[in-house]
């Protein structure tokens, strides 16, 4: 086992460990050492090929398709300098009032959530793009929405020099997207920290962690690590967990943190969603532009979330219902092909959550409450109301059955879709926003951590990612992880101090 | 090719895969390796008890047809092989739904991300973006 020292350890770069890296930088002049320990590769925007399998398995833990225990949804998440904000759209929004009002979590209040989220929309250059680069995919979102009785409003997004590549789940491959890989961690690296790639912390001990580095395997992508390849161990006074709601719960877990913490794992929400497409007379550009340009928020009316989205082939085939020759017909539709992302505001229950087997790996348990099939319901019933009302011939909706429906038959699309059809194992359901696993709150029966990410009874350790949030955001997570990231990060320079035994000047 | 799965019942897959997108039946030898090869390398990081279930699985619905039709899946016509594939997808049993789920997620997989297929259905996308289209 090597043995290293550092003041500060961060595990994980997304954008939790991104923005405490970057927040605690400046303490490296005042002899802080500060370390980043990422689990996966450090990729150039230039090794992103656009190739679907290809950069899944660069990018993504289980090439994106990690499965719940029940084996009825896919979780994606990455594992990659920059953690999810690489493969993230950019979609940039504030969280509602009504959901941190809902959080409950004393000391959090919504206009500080919100006063931090704006230091992350400016630093990640976040803005609305111009029409002249909105793809008709998204222009019939908005159409379809207009002439349905509903309102889409513009997503803005952290794009810088954006080509339309449309490969954004992919790893942009011009480097446009303004990810903690392209904003915060360059910063942090210029200010002094350290990162470490393909550095995966197994545990969490009394103020250090052990650490498995491992080579680059023969053809893979990214650089090699920094550090050679083998077993660590890292002292330091400060620890973070900022490896999001798959990573932190885990590795408290497998570190025999439950023991004192009976909270852990627990809150797991995801926003469940489906894909759906439909099929225009005409080709569309569907393949080329930002994919996800509008939205529709339903959340506080029907629990839902729609958004204009456009996927890669294979992840387009695996998310329609059905085989053979219906469903290939409508996969050589491709470039006639509209879709829609439908997300579920699903809410934390006890039946939901993260725990670990007896090799210490990860096991999710999420089983779909009645609201969240409905959900899904209304929200394919509305989708199917946009894409008719926009052109389309026929839309397919996996709680159908057959999930085809016709233009002739789209009088009786409420009636076709039913939660009857809502068949889990036949139909396919996926989720990119994990949430919770880790949660704040008052108290240690109730939550791990304070609404500064102090983990209850423990000081030298912090959460900093969106395991802490209690529940469902209801939107695109991101900018609310920056926000709390930032509390966090202020919280550590307030503790630093008294946690590293020495003097920080106020200018750090 | 070596593999974790399909060296073992590989004609069996191509059977259920050709069932699973027909447009597979016309898949020379080269594309056929290049399809497999896709499926398991995405196996290959996965435990290894998932990869000997999905042995059992398709060796299952190789042998299942026997009951009703006396045939093998790879005996069988094309509509045949369908109502066997539906009746797995249908089921009322999870465990069946759920093993159906990931051997056609997989037949998806070995044919729709060959960039072949991305021409064959005019999927475009290019990291150079809107300059490529001009």
């Amino acid at each position: 086992m090597i043995e290293r020292e550092y003041d500060i350890v961060i595990i994980g770069s997304g954008a939790g460990g991104g923005t405490v890296a970057a927040e605690l930088a400046p303490m490296c002049k005042q002899g802080v050492r500060i370390l980043v320990l990422e689990q996966g590769p450090r990729v150039p925007p230039d090794e992103m090929t656009g190739r679907e399998v290809e950069m899944a398995g660069a990018l993504y833990a289980d090439d994106g398709g990690f499965l719940t225990a029940e084996g009825t949804m896919s979780l994606a998440f990455a594992r990659a300098y920059g953690g999810s904000t690489l493969v993230y759209t950019g979609t940039s929004l504030v969280a509602p009032e009504r959901v941190i009002r809902h959080w409950a979590v004393r000391g959090l209040a919504h206009d500080d959530v919100v006063r931090r989220s704006a230091k992350y929309l400016a630093q990640n250059n976040v803005h609305p793009l111009p029409q002249e680069e909105i793809n008709e995919n998204n222009r019939l979102f908005v159409t379809g929405c207009e002439i349905a009785g509903y309102h889409a409003e513009q997503f803005p997004v952290n794009v810088r020099g954006c080509k339309g590549s449309s490969l954004c789940n992919l790893g942009c491959p011009n480097g446009a997207k303004m990810g903690t890989n392209a904003v915060q961690l360059p910063a942090a690296e210029r200010g002094g920290v350290e990162v470490v790639t393909r550095a995966e912390v197994r545990t969490i001990e009394e103020r250090a962690v052990t650490v498995r580095v491992r080579e680059k395997a023969a053809g893979a992508k990214g650089a090699p690590s920094e550090w050679p390849a083998g077993e660590y161990r890292v002292r330091a006074s400060i620890i973070v967990c900022s490896g999001g709601s798959m990573g932190t719960p885990v590795l408290l877990l497998r570190s025999g943190f439950a023991r004192h913490l009976p909270a852990l794992g627990a809150g797991f929400t995801c926003h469940p969603a489906h894909i759906l497409v439909a099929e225009h007379p005409r080709p569309i550009t569907n393949d080329v532009g930002h994919p996800k340009s509008y939205y529709l928020d339903r959340a506080v009316e029907e629990g839902f979330v729609l958004e204009s989205c456009m996927y890669y082939p294979f992840t387009t085939a695996k998310n329609l219902t059905g085989f053979g020759a219906p469903h290939s017909a409508l996969m050589r539709a491709f470039p006639r092909l509209q879709m829609i992302l439908v997300l579920a505001c699903d809410h934390a229950v006890p039946e939901n959550r993260i725990t670990v087997d007896a090799a210490g790996e990860p096991v999710v348990h999420y089983s779909f409450t009645p609201a969240v099939v409905e959900s899904l319901v209304r929200a394919t019933r509305a989708s199917a109301r946009i894409f008719f009302a926009a052109g389309a011939l026929r839309v397919h909706a996996p709680s159908a059955d057959p999930p085809l429906i016709e233009a002739a038959d789209a009088a009786r699309a409420d009636d076709l879709i039913d939660a009857r059809h809502f068949m889990t194992g036949r139909i396919s359901i996926s989720a990119a926003h994990l949430m919770g696993g880790a949660v704040m709150g008052g108290s240690p029966a109730d939550s791990v951590a304070d609404s500064f990410g102090r983990v209850h009874g423990v000081p030298w350790l912090r959460v900093a990612d969106a395991s802490l949030f209690p529940d469902s955001l209801e939107i695109n997570p991101y900018v609310t992880i920056m926000a709390l990231a930032d509390r966090v990060a202020e919280a550590i320079r307030a503790d630093a101090p008294a946690l590293l035994g020495r003097r920080i000047t106020e200018a750090a | 090719m070596s593999g974790f799965v399909l060296p073992s019942v590989r004609a069996q897959f191509r059977a259920i895969a050709t069932a699973v997108v027909p447009e597979a039946a016309s898949l020379d030898d080269a594309a056929w390796a290049e399809a497999e090869g896709l499926i398991e390398r995405t196996l290959a990081g996965r435990p290894p008890a998932l990869r000997r279930q999905l042995t059992m699985l398709i060796r299952a619905i190789d042998l299942l047809p026997l009951l009703r039709y006396g045939r093998r899946f790879t005996e069988l016509d094309a509509a045949r092989r369908t109502r066997v594939l539906l009746a797995f997808q249908d089921s009322p049993l999870l465990l069946l739904r759920r093993g159906l789920w990931g051997i056609r997620t997989l037949a998806m997989l070995g044919y729709y991300a060959r960039p072949a297929a991305y021409a064959a259905m005019g999927y475009r996308a290019d990291t150079r973006g809107w300059e490529a289209r001009r």
